[in-house]
């Protein structure tokens, strides 16, 4: 028989998460407990799931135009007017999608010519790098320092430049270390993409959820970098809409034309029930998002203090809802350290190592959990450390 | 920092000052401080556990009641309410814009217990001009709380 598969797809390895998220599994013990999850443990606000529920007693339920329906661009319009002071043309510069992951799949696979390098720092997200590589492109990383609070500085983003180097991926706040980039951070590497003539995507999913008191920015805003920015938000982290699978990519015509294209034939259109639903979370749901950003400010502030405390090194994340300790001091690998945790106080988290290979000697911690399982689950942490 | 602390401490009045602490990032002795000067103050009233007796042996009948009267002159309704707020079976009142001047909440051991207190007490009160009693049949969520048991969590380790 011929060779079934493709590959390329058989080279991509599995993630790292789902890999230690297996084993938990198989473990099946009612004992343990997971600061392992990635999506808000709120509920949708109700206000939104009954505007869906509506959508759909109002029998709503055919597709919507590919690019979304035009009530929804025209909020998430408004909404990036009002959040970030980016304006994009609804009719033909934004686009709904199943996520934001869709949207950095469109991204790379309308702007990747074969051979072409997209450049990701790490630790990072799973699935930049499998996205470029289905797309036909190269991914390179770039290893970014604790030192640097895990933000992209310009010598490292120069030295990593080639001749086939074409996007940029950004993510921050970041998924895994909390890291935020201000303005400031952002103006170097913004120069450093117009002068290698560079693209940029920016994964801004987590963008509502900055706890450093200023608003987020976003590349885009800088001088010159809205035409060659892809940017890529949702309602997943923002409105506690994972299970909705809803997100939007906004970017110039010339790409969005290309990436509607993708989008048309894949997908045809993001779901219309969320869409609906999705409205309505733009138009009044600001205070949803204010009332989960505070929550999740107090549980972060617990969390470093409690790892501050037990004389843990835990760089403070100002973003997203993980922290990111660092236990190479007690002279274990991130993948060990987790493994014992795990069998020996019942406690499951992510090795660093999920993120890329810089992500050695740390943990991701999500706080996405009450503050009462985060008191229980610090208390193991304490007692596995100081059985040490 | 007081502001915060109530936001904090109204959802949740079991967290100790070390923890509020930590999640406003204040110093511990400041909000402790704080606290007692907001109890001082009365601004923070009481702590309480809310219960869902279905799940106990013990038997509770609640009630609602709404209580004409007619105010005195001089002391309007604040003389009439004390004159209710004092009996231990009410866990609450307030005066209330509409038809009716108080909305009463009664726990009794039974119905008959709470039905006894309606016409033996609550209605004899000078100034009392008429009640409705309303038994309440099953509590869903109580001060924000939502009484049935919680969703257990489903959310995948995937992201």
């Amino acid at each position: 028989m011929r060779r079934a598969l493709n590959s390329f797809i058989e080279d991509i390895p599995s993630s790292g998460i789902r890999k230690f998220f297996d084993i938990v599994a198989e473990m099946n013990d009612p004992e343990v407990i997971s600061l392992g999850v990635g999506e808000p443990d709120f509920d949708t606000p109700w206000h939104v799931r009954e505007e869906g529920i509506y959508s759909l007693t109002k029998g709503k339920t055919f597709y919507s135009p590919n690019a979304g329906l035009r009530s929804l661009r025209d909020e998430i319009h408004g909404f990036m007017e009002r959040h970030y002071g980016l304006s994009y043309d609804p009719v033909h510069e934004i686009l709904v999608t199943v996520g934001g992951s869709e949207a950095i799949d469109l991204a790379f696979r309308a702007m990747l010519d074969p051979g072409d390098e997209v450049l990701i720092p790490e630790p990072s997200y799973v699935s930049y790098k499998p996205c470029a590589v289905l797309a036909g492109a190269v991914p390179r990383t770039i290893e970014l320092q604790e030192k640097d609070e895990y933000k992209l500085r310009p010598e490292q983003l120069e030295a990593a430049i080639t001749e086939r180097t074409k996007i940029l991926l950004l993510c921050y706040p970041n998924n895994p270390t909390g890291a935020v980039m201000e303005k400031e951070d952002l103006e170097p590497i913004a120069e450093l993409v117009k002068k290698h003539d560079l693209y940029v995507v920016s994964d801004e999913i987590y963008a509502e959820l900055n706890y450093t008191g200023r608003t987020h920015v976003s590349i885009a805003t800088l001088p010159g970098m809205r035409e060659r920015t892809v940017v890529i938000n949702g309602f997943s982290k923002s409105f506690a809409m994972t299970g909705w699978r809803l997100g939007y990519a906004a970017a110039p015509r010339l790409i969005m034309d290309q990436m509607l294209k993708i989008h048309q034939y894949a997908i045809m259109c993001a779901p219309t029930t969320a869409q609906y639903a999705a409205v309505e979370a733009l138009k009044n749901g600001d205070q949803d998002i204010e009332l989960m950003r505070n929550e999740y400010d107090g549980r972060r502030k617990y969390l470093l203090k409690r790892f501050w405390d037990m004389g843990i090194d835990c760089f403070e994340a100002q973003g997203a809802f993980y922290v990111f300790p660092d236990i190479s001091h007690f002279g274990m690998s991130s993948d060990e350290f987790a493994t014992r945790l795990l069998h020996e106080q019942k406690l499951a988290v992510v090795p660093g190592t999920a993120f890329g290979e810089c992500g050695e000697g740390h943990l991701r911690i999500s706080y996405a959990y009450s503050l009462r399982d985060l008191s229980r689950a610090l208390d193991r942490i304490e007692a596995f450390v100081k059985g040490l | 920092m007081r502001d915060r602390i109530l936001d904090i401490i109204e959802k949740n009045g079991r967290l100790s000052a070390a923890d509020i602490a930590a999640m406003i990032g204040a110093d511990e002795e400041a909000v402790a401080r704080e606290i007692e000067r907001l109890e001082d103050e009365h601004v923070i009233c009481g702590y309480r556990a809310i219960i869902n007796w279905n799940k106990t042996d013990e038997e509770k009948a609640d009630a609602f009641i709404e209580v004409k009267v007619s105010p005195q002159r001089g002391v309007g309704f604040d003389q009439i309410a004390e004159r209710i707020w004092q009996y231990p079976e009410v866990s609450s009142i307030q005066l209330i814009s509409g038809s009716f001047d108080f909305a009463v909440f009664i726990q009794g051991r039974s119905m008959r217990e709470v039905a006894m207190f309606v016409s033996e007490k609550l209605s004899t009160i000078d100034g009392v001009l008429s009640t409705s009693t309303q038994f309440v049949l099953k509590n869903y969520k109580d001060h924000g709380i939502v009484i049935e048991s919680p969703k257990k969590d489903e959310r995948l380790e995937l992201s």
